[in-house]
């Protein structure tokens, strides 16, 4: 099953080969892996999913949390969130292909953020399954260049803080509040 | 004079004087007009160098092992100005393991040090050592100049890079004001939790760089690290239920109660509840060895009624140990009608191999006191009778019994060796191979500490190195290393570090002429081919000679006793060659991947005698 995890980290050099050596290291296979920066500039912000059972999933939650360099770990894989994949697609599309084109784009509410005479640039935003959707609806016409980001996500209303979960139901000390508040 | 010396410098100032005061510490009383007496602490412009050393004793460091080289040079010159003792080791494996072997032997933080590229290389299987067996160390590493980092420069090698996957945690400090920091967080993060090793690489540069060194402004900042995990309460409520409602039920003792100090909660625990404990490799010496609950080893050469016992079991309770596959054999067959209780701090463990039913994630000793006033005194008379029985032949088996061929083996070896020393302060440091499962069997440890190995890693030319550390942590202790023809010719350098060192070190090498353990493998299960197995040794006894080491080989049964107690009246080392048995067979052995009570048996004499009649 397709686990999302939610991982805040010190932005510090050398943090992202930590997490992808962790994953190589115990043999989890990353699906995807999004880094970037938060509301607060000392912490980094991955959505990592990874195709792991239950078991499995809470030991990379606690393998994670050895990383010392990591300040906490959301698995939101049962939650609310809002889950979003950016694809660019270049399609072939001149002639009467263009008027399809537009009209496909128009109704997954994707964009055209290039025109050449042979091609048209599409950029869609969405959960994968929008995203796979279209993809299958462009390939007749000549998929001729593709790049998509990985998910990113956030939990629906509640923030992270709020979602500090426990690991084999361990009650954190002092420090893992702390921890909650300064993300 | 004392003035001037406090002044802080613009500047440049003189390297001697700002490193050999104790910065920091010092107090500047200042005579003001007014007469008043003001106190200052004068804050020192140090060298990154400097600053090393400084953080290094105010961690508690008295010695480090170690070896210089171009890129740790800085540091080795600030050395002069510092009371740390620091042993030259004629290799860089060896200066992990003998830090390894220190932390072992006295629980701290053991420290390592090395120049860049192949020093930071040559430490790397010391590391991993000691990452698998959780050994709290600190390995500091010199690195190029910050400006040279990724260019192929001489010497380089991104060392970081090499051991993120063998290290609890590394560090590049390229400015020198940020050793201090970076050294306290190493120590603690070494020594907190599940302890492991830290390498901390630093720059020549910043060693070399000046800065305003302040102990209290470095505290270690570590918002992520989190050591102090503990049980919620209704786990401790299902863990007491599974106790008290279970027949028969074993402890399986782990290395992790010597990290945590938890030998007298452990031994309460066994003895108020009635349970037999068995024993990891890593975990002998936790609870004596002659105390009756203590059954023995389990695992791959465990004793048979040790693996019978877990088999029969109807509630394993796991203290600080980690389910490695040299203790369960096959995981389908293993303990199967257990319910499983998994005491360990690094929640990492729990369902990692063997899914439990109670996971109790924290400090095993602190784990315990909680557990310990609602443990009820249960009779489990019935239980240990049973276990009695599960031992059926094994002393008929036991290769002590056997009447006297002539041959020396090297389980006798081992047997007379634990008599002549068992009373005294003794720590026994072996390698890894059939004498380490020997040692294991035959030596009976009383107390924590006084075994050191190689457990998880499994790494050959650990010895004699660790058995260094071990020395240096523990002067009064009688060490012994006890090492396999193998094994010490891969680390056998460190004879000399001995020597220079000074230190009345006993080396028991059991000389069988073959990489033993895998000779045992070729017998078992490769149909006797004994591919690159027969081993060409020095006479070893020449050799320590040449070290200037006194020495003495042994064949015979009878002068094993003798040859033990010249050593330990000798003033200096000694190193004797036993040869023993060439093709003899670590009894029983688990076959990897059997079921845990599926043995190969020391065949039974008796039986034998009469089948052959």
């Amino acid at each position: 099953m397709m686990n999302i995890f939610v991982v805040y980290v010190e932005n510090k050099p050398g943090v992202l080969t930590r997490v992808a050596s962790l994953f190589r290291r115990r043999a989890f296979n990353i699906d995807s892996l999004t880094v970037g920066r938060t509301e607060k500039p000392e912490v980094s912000r991955m959505t990592i999913t990874v195709d792991a059972d239950c078991d499995q999933a809470r030991r990379i939650e606690a393998n994670l949390y050895k990383l010392v360099n990591v300040l906490l770990v959301e698995n939101i894989t049962h939650e609310p969130a809002i889950v979003r994949d950016l694809a660019i697609i270049k399609v072939s599309a001149a002639h009467e292909a263009r008027s399809h084109v537009f009209e496909l784009v128009d109704v997954f509410r994707a964009r055209i953020v290039d025109v050449a005479p042979e091609t048209l640039t599409v950029e869609i935003t969405g959960g994968e399954e929008k995203i796979d959707r279209l993809l299958e609806l462009l390939r007749p016409y000549g998929v001729l260049e593709m790049v998509r980001t990985g998910i990113v996500a956030m939990r629906r209303g509640r923030t992270a803080s709020d979602g500090a979960s426990t690991i084999y139901g361990a009650e954190q000390g002092v420090d893992r509040d702390d921890v909650a508040q300064s993300v | 004079m004392k003035d001037r010396k406090n002044k802080p410098t613009a500047g440049k100032s003189n390297t001697k004087t700002a490193k050999s005061a104790n910065a920091g510490k010092t107090k500047s009383v200042k005579k003001t007009i007014a007469g008043t007496t003001e106190i200052k602490i004068a804050k020192k412009t140090m060298t990154g160098a400097g600053i090393l050393w400084e953080c290094l004793e105010r961690e508690g460091v008295k010695h480090v092992f170690g070896y210089p080289g171009g890129a740790i040079l800085p540091a080795y010159d600030a050395l002069q100005h510092s009371k740390i003792h620091h042993v030259l080791v004629r290799h860089e494996q060896g200066a992990t393991h003998m830090a390894d072997g220190f932390a072992r032997a006295s629980g701290r933080v053991g420290v390592a040090v090395t120049t860049s590229g192949p020093g930071a290389t040559n430490a790397v299987t010391g590391l991993a050592t000691a990452m698998m067996d959780s050994s709290p160390m600190v390995c500091i590493t010199g690195q190029v100049g910050s400006k040279l980092i990724g260019s192929d420069a001489f010497q380089e090698v991104d060392i970081t890079g090499v051991t993120l996957p063998v290290t609890k945690h590394n560090y590049l400090v390229t400015h020198a004001n940020e050793v201090a920091r970076t050294i306290r967080e190493a120590f603690y993060v070494a020594k907190s939790g599940r302890p492991g090793p830290v390498l901390v690489d630093i720059t020549k540069d910043a060693q070399q760089g000046k800065c305003e060194f302040d102990w209290e402004a470095a505290k270690p900042q570590l918002p992520g690290y989190r050591p102090d995990l503990s049980p919620a309460r209704k786990e401790y409520e299902q863990a007491l239920d599974l106790i008290h409602n279970s027949k028969r039920p074993v402890i399986l003792a782990g290395h992790g109660i010597i990290i945590s100090g938890a030998m007298r909660e452990v031994r309460e625990f066994a003895e108020r509840a009635g349970i037999p404990v068995a024993m990891t490799l890593l975990g002998l010496g936790a609870l004596p060895a002659s105390h009756p609950l203590n059954l023995g080893m389990m695992g791959m050469h465990g004793e048979a009624w040790v693996n019978h016992t877990i088999q029969e079991a109807d509630l394993l309770l796991a203290f600080g140990m980690r389910f490695d596959d040299r203790v369960t054999g096959s995981l389908k067959t293993y303990a199967p009608n257990a319910k499983k209780i998994h005491i360990d701090i690094d929640p990492a463990e729990i369902n990692k191999i063997v899914k439990v039913d109670v996971p109790l994630v924290g400090d095993l000793r602190e784990v315990l006191l909680e557990l310990l006033p609602h443990v009820e005194k249960i009779d489990r008379s019935e239980w240990m009778d049973s276990i009695d029985k599960l031992k059926g032949d094994s002393a008929v088996r036991d290769i002590q019994n056997l009447p006297d061929s002539g041959h020396l083996y090297a389980a006798h070896v081992i047997n007379d060796l634990w008599h002549e020393t068992r009373d005294g302060n003794t720590i026994v440091v072996t390698d890894v191979g059939q004498h380490q499962m020997w040692e294991a069997q035959y030596y009976k440890h009383e107390r924590p500490r006084s075994l050191i190995t190689s457990g998880g890693l499994g790494t050959m030319g650990f010895a004699l190195p660790a058995a260094i550390g071990a020395k240096v942590a523990c002067p009064d202790a009688e060490v012994w290393v006890v090492v396999g023809d193998g094994g010490f010719q891969m680390t056998m350098c460190e004879l000399a570090t001995i020597v220079q060192e000074n230190l009345k070190i006993h080396i028991a090498i059991i000389n069988n002429g073959y990489l033993g353990m895998v000779r045992q493998w070729q017998e078992f299960f490769y149909e006797r081919n004994y591919a690159a197995t027969p081993l060409l040794s020095p006479d070893f006894a020449l050799l320590a000679q040449a070290y200037g080491i006194r020495s003495a080989t042994v064949s015979k049964r009878s002068e094993v006793i003798p040859t033990v107690e010249a050593a330990r009246q000798h003033k200096g080392p000694m190193l004797i060659n036993f040869k023993v048995e060439q093709e003899d067979t670590v009894y029983p052995m688990v076959a990897a991947g059997s079921a845990l009570h599926d043995m190969i048996r020391r065949p039974n004499p008796i039986v034998e005698t009469a089948e052959d009649e």
